[in-house]
């Protein structure tokens, strides 16, 4: 049994969910404060991986990624390699899959928390970024569990992305949605078993212990 | 006296904004006007929470916002303490936890309110191990009100801090708001749409109407205006005397004050003698007796007045405003029928009998 594409999934999983607070949480934070008129239209591109079918997503981040794409080229000239099958490729892919998924949560929490908080704590000698830590983070706390665990569940179950911008490079790119393809192919049953049941019982798992400490951690409403 | 000069003006969607005034900053100033007239906006923009594209704020000697010169503190650097209608209490935090926020943002060197002191003040001990969401109205207010004056504020802004309590919650915080300005001596801000409130705290005042100011000043003066709209409808048009009490007679259920040396009886009071006691005179409370005093009237208040000026009561068609002197300003509502009778005129001597309401 190689577990090889389990331990591949959780990193990817794990690395894409860091990726994906740092950037998302600065995008959320703007879609619930703005009044820009473009935020409809920022809302609407981040929904987009949430109806595009996988393929015709990894078809564009394949290009992009690409030795002469638009992330893939400059990141070529900056590193001297490409990035289209490799696992920070993937990393990059999986970001634009799950960024609903972190946004999303995230922006809600913060559009419940609300201006009033914060007024309160810049009026009390916070700086914007104290406040945001000391008052909006800590309130947001159940957006910011939803979005970690949706973003991470979501990037655990990637498969048509994944084929699509990583290929099948063993220990490099091979995930676990993959592998099972791969045993099913060959008819190796026994194996797709085992590795199904594998994400399906993770799956469950951080489904469950996730919506126990939500159910414990306090509601704030401002 | 230092002061607190702000010129703010915005075009919303159909309602302009157009505000200048000069405040001192000593004890507490109200800004008073009708929910609209834009008396929230003028706190928001002094405390640094809106920024409207033309302003001008200076605090005592030092500009806050000035936007001719590119100048705008934001309202973490401002050093002022914001009580809201609601309390906007932290949560996640216990009632100590809220207190000391503030607190620790504020230099060790510019602290100049203890936290035992705000706890004494505002009776927060017991409640100082609970959580936030474990509190009435009144209690939440009152951490609030704690949490704003432990960053030791250069000046506090208040927004209509009871507007959201009911009557019996009201009457628990105000002697703690009349509290902060004798104790700590803090210039406080305090916006407000109700008259009876506004009359127990303010000493001076700002009116607001439709965005812009009406009329401002000493209280007294302000109420004794009678080209006020807003003012005089609400039949709260009379004289403010502070007063000091100077005993009681239990057994007539009555209190003696004094002012400039005279006296005046009230319902009995429960301060103790010596205590201040603010006093209003409303002028539809006062009567006039022209000629010598009557020995055998019932009223117990008459003090001898001379007529300054008499004047169309903007409220009744049928009644004139009497301007008197009583050693400070009186104002005396009567039926234009018994001003003729009388035949009043300037400079004359007269009684005015009145009853006197306490405002505490």
């Amino acid at each position: 049994m190689d577990w090889g594409p389990l331990w591949l999934t959780l990193q990817l999983a794990g690395v894409t969910v860091v990726v994906l607070l740092l950037v998302g949480t600065p995008l959320a934070w703007w879609l619930a404060f703005t009044r820009s008129r473009l935020r409809t239209l920022v809302e609407a591109i981040v929904a987009l991986p949430i109806v595009l079918p996988p393929t015709v997503l990894g078809f564009y981040l394949l290009v992009a990624l690409g030795p002469h794409g638009l992330i893939g080229g400059p990141w070529k000239d900056l590193t001297g390699s490409a990035l289209s099958f490799t696992f920070t490729g993937l990393v990059i892919a999986s970001t634009f899959y799950s960024l609903p998924f972190v946004v999303q949560p995230l922006h809600g929490a913060f559009e419940t928390v609300g201006k009033k908080p914060l007024e309160a704590a810049w009026s009390l000698g916070a700086s914007k970024l104290d406040a945001f830590f000391t008052v909006a983070s800590p309130m947001a706390i159940r957006g910011y569990l939803s979005a970690v665990v949706l973003g991470f569940a979501h990037t655990l179950g990637e498969f048509g992305v994944v084929l699509m911008v990583g290929g099948n490079i063993p220990g490099v790119t091979k995930v676990l949605s993959i592998a099972i393809y791969d045993h099913v192919e060959v008819l190796e049953y026994t194996q797709a078993h085992v590795l199904s049941a594998v994400l399906l019982i993770v799956s469950f798992l951080i489904l469950a212990i996730v919506y126990t400490v939500n159910r414990r951690l306090p509601v704030h409403v401002s | 006296m230092s002061r607190l000069d702000a010129r703010f003006s915005i075009d919303y969607p159909g309602f302009r904004f157009d505000v200048a005034c000069s405040v001192p900053l000593d004890g507490t100033i109200a800004v008073f006007g009708a929910s609209g007239s834009g008396k929230t906006t003028l706190l928001r923009c002094i405390a640094g929470l809106t920024r409207v594209p033309s302003g001008f704020l200076q605090f005592d000697r030092t500009v806050w916002q000035d936007d001719a010169r590119g100048i705008f503190l934001p309202v973490e650097r401002r050093r002022v303490g914001v009580v809201f209608q609601e309390a906007r209490l932290f949560p996640h935090f216990t009632v100590t936890q809220n207190l000391k926020y503030g607190m620790k943002r504020c230099h060790r060197s510019r602290r100049r309110i203890g936290f035992d002191h705000v706890i004494q003040l505002l009776e927060l001990e017991p409640l100082l191990q609970r959580r936030v969401s474990y509190l009435s109205g009144g209690e939440q207010q009152r951490v609030a009100i704690g949490r704003a004056l432990l960053t030791s504020p250069q000046l506090l802004l208040m927004d209509e801090p009871l507007a959201s309590l009911d009557q019996q919650r009201k009457k628990e915080i105000v002697p703690f708001i009349q509290k902060l300005n004798r104790e700590l001596n803090i210039p406080v801000l305090y916006v407000s749409h109700d008259l009876h409130e506004i009359l127990q705290l303010a000493n001076h005042m700002v009116l607001i109407k439709e965005g812009r100011v009406a009329a401002t000043g000493p209280i007294q003066e302000v109420f004794a205006r009678l080209d006020l709209p807003g003012l005089v409808e609400s039949n709260m048009v009379g004289a403010i005397l502070e007063t000091r009490i100077a005993e009681h007679e239990p057994e007539f259920g009555l209190t003696r004050v004094e002012f400039f040396g005279r006296s005046l009886f009230l319902p009995q009071q429960a301060l103790p003698p010596g205590a201040p006691l603010r006093v209003q005179i409303l002028s539809r409370d006062v009567s006039l007796v022209a000629g010598a005093p009557p020995e055998t009237s019932s009223m117990l208040n008459t003090l001898e007045a001379t007529i300054v000026e008499v004047s169309e009561s903007p409220s009744d068609q049928y009644a004139v405003e009497v301007k008197l002197d009583v050693g400070c300003p009186l104002l005396a509502m009567i039926t234009r029928k018994s001003f003729q009778r009388l035949g009043l005129r300037p400079g004359q001597k007269v009684h005015a009998h009145f009853k006197a309401v306490a405002l505490n």
